[in-house]
């Protein structure tokens, strides 16, 4: 439905080199990246709202690389919902559709019934200044699916939104996608957005495309150490030629299937922090030095510094000896050999 | 009680509110004292007398005609400049910025003596126009034109910043949902700008009001209000000019008054 290939473009300082992927039809795909990163540019440029210098867009197999943006097909929600102030909700749903030959009536009804599935029938009549944030994101996603489009484009929906209102605002997309059976392209920084919305996804650095395949492999088998730190695998160590990893002092280990340079990364979830050897065929055990122990949200990390590495692990809510992980104290991190994955430098 | 150390600590805080207060009383004084006084001044009778000339409400109802006429040419004629102005950079920019302004800050005799240059009937242009059945000198066009030229600066800028507190994300989704760029400014971006646009006109036509030196230039006949009170003060003196400033400033007030109630902000967010 999308393909993008070998787009470039500069605006300012800032550009985009050899960027290329393709989304299916129907498909709900991710396009990931640090703020910065040139997401939003990739999205405008597909709007047809910005200019690109070099490359192809095709949106339904037609290039729309010369068009303006009203004759691509393709609707936009941004993160600040971009309602038009001065129209009511109905308004704004239906402001689009006489463009796409919709008729007033048949408008409406698609209208109401998008309003209906998004819980928003009880404010149809009101300005957008009376509604909360939740409210206002589900009426843009309605007033862009309204005029029947080839492709969603989404900029970052949820995250102007509080924690309440992001996780309702996730089950009407997923929602909305799977009834619609429309084509997504969202952009985002937040991953957890990607894990649970989308199909495949592409992690972007600095105006190039790092990786691009299903959520799955970007997640368990990321391409490059940016990636693998972007989807979460905070323990990224170096990998030398002959496949070992040296992380300070006498401490090394082997990396499996590595054969030339490369990185190592493994999840906080997959390292445990014990006072005791685990000792199980194909695992790792490493001694290493308590750090701290913090909290993010209802999660908790060890930090423990391994030679002159440190390693994040994440700790059980329930496990046992929290109470006896004070700074300084001894502890012995184990992994299994298979949850190391392995990234070969280019 | 309040000790001593505690009134000193409050000394800065005391004299900026007293700063502040005075300064509002003084500023509100300074405007309203010479305009009252005047407003005072001519008794019943002349005041009766005045309201029944003519010729005094020929020429304050030129004023006010003319007046808002140059507030619509500069809606109608300033508003893509204002607009072009607010979205777009380009090379030189900010002299055609400072070519905009340009009326507000020459001296306004120059402005007239600039028309009678380009638009006298010995110059080529003025010629052309005179064929073309356009008189300037000495008409109501001539007297509109000038208008327009002094109060075109105060619509641009104001409608300018009108369009710039228009978020462009607006117009990306309308242009996304379907809406050429004309559509996405008449349905998206001329409604959010309505009340800029209205003030614009309010300043525009409120300068055009005001003006005197370079309408004295261009058109002496037919009179203006200004150049009608400033006749009557040269050949007749105070007592004659001051009924005519009388109406002319509540005329203003009243136009001005009306106009502010009709152009309050809606609640919205942009």
């Amino acid at each position: 439905m999308i393909r993008v290939e070998s787009l470039a473009l500069c605006f300012g300082k800032f550009s985009l080199r050899d960027v290329g992927f393709q989304v299916a039809p129907g498909e709900f795909f991710a396009l990931m990246g640090p703020t910065g990163s040139g997401k939003t540019l990739i999205l405008e440029s597909i709007a047809g709202l910005v200019e690109h210098a070099q490359g192809s867009i095709r949106v339904a197999g037609q290039e729309v690389g010369g068009l303006p943006p009203e004759r691509r097909n393709v609707s936009l929600v941004y993160q600040d919902n971009a309602l038009f102030p001065h129209l009511s909700v109905l308004e704004n749903v239906t402001y689009g559709q006489r463009y796409h030959g919709i008729a007033k009536d048949e408008g409406r009804r698609m209208a109401l019934a998008l309003l209906e599935r998004l819980g928003l029938t009880r404010v149809a009549g009101r300005l957008p200044v009376n509604l909360s944030g939740g409210e206002k994101q589900r009426v843009s996603l309605a007033r862009a699916l309204a005029c029947k489009p080839d492709v969603v484009l989404l900029d970052e929906p949820l995250s102007s939104l509080d924690p309440q209102f992001r996780d309702d605002l996730r089950a009407a997309l997923k929602d909305l996608h799977r009834h619609s059976g429309l084509t997504f392209l969202m952009v985002t920084h937040d991953f957890v957005d990607a894990l649970t919305l989308a199909d495949r996804a592409a992690v972007i650095r600095e105006g190039r495309l790092e990786q691009v395949g299903t959520v799955g492999d970007v997640f368990r088998k990321p391409a490059t150490a940016f990636v693998a730190g972007f989807v979460g695998m905070k323990n990224i160590f170096f990998v030398e030629g002959q496949g070992e990893c040296r992380l300070g002092g006498d401490l090394r280990f082997e990396v499996p299937g590595a054969s030339v340079s490369g990185h190592v990364a493994l999840r906080p979830e997959d390292v445990f922090v014990s006072f005791t050897d685990r000792d199980a065929p194909g695992w790792l055990s490493l001694p290493g030095t308590l750090l701290g122990v913090r909290h993010e949200g209802f999660s908790w990390f060890a930090e423990v510094s391994c030679g002159d590495s440190r390693f994040t692990a994440a700790l059980d809510r329930q496990f046992p000896e929290q109470g006896r992980l004070e700074p300084g104290r001894p502890v012995r991190l184990t992994f299994a050999r298979e949850s190391l994955h392995f990234m070969p430098d280019a | 009680m309040q000790s001593r150390g505690g009134f000193l600590r409050s000394l800065p805080g005391r004299v900026f509110q007293f700063w502040l207060i005075a300064s509002c009383i003084l500023v509100l004084v300074f405007i309203v004292a010479p305009l009252a006084r005047t407003v005072v001044s001519p008794d019943a009778e002349q005041m009766w007398k005045t309201l029944g000339d003519p010729d005094v409400l020929r020429s304050v109802g030129l004023s006010m005609g003319a007046s808002a006429m140059a507030a619509v040419l500069s809606l109608i004629m300033g508003t893509p400049l204002a607009y072009i102005l607010a979205r777009r950079d380009f090379a030189g920019k900010k002299i055609v910025e400072s070519l905009i302004d340009l009326p507000i800050m020459i001296p306004h005799p120059v402005i007239g003596i600039a028309f009678l240059t380009l638009a006298g009937r010995n110059n080529w242009f003025g010629g052309l126009l005179a064929r073309m059945g356009i008189e300037i000198m000495g008409t109501v066009t001539g007297i509109t034109v000038v208008l327009f030229f002094v109060g075109l600066p105060f619509y641009i800028n104001t409608a300018k910043a009108g369009f710039e507190s228009v978020s462009p994300r607006l117009e990306k989704v309308s242009r996304s949902l379907g809406a050429g760029p004309g559509a996405t400014f008449f349905r998206v971006t001329l409604p959010l700008c309505r009340r800029a646009m209205l003030v614009g006109m309010i300043m525009c036509m409120a300068r055009a009001l005001s003006e005197f030196g370079a309408v004295v230039i261009v058109a002496y006949h037919p009179m203006i209000a200004p150049v009608l009170m400033f006749e009557r003060f040269t050949a007749y003196g105070l007592k004659y000019s001051q009924p005519v400033a009388v109406i002319l400033i509540v005329v203003s007030l009243l136009f001005f008054i009306a106009l502010r109630v009709v152009s309050r902000p809606q609640r919205r967010d942009s």
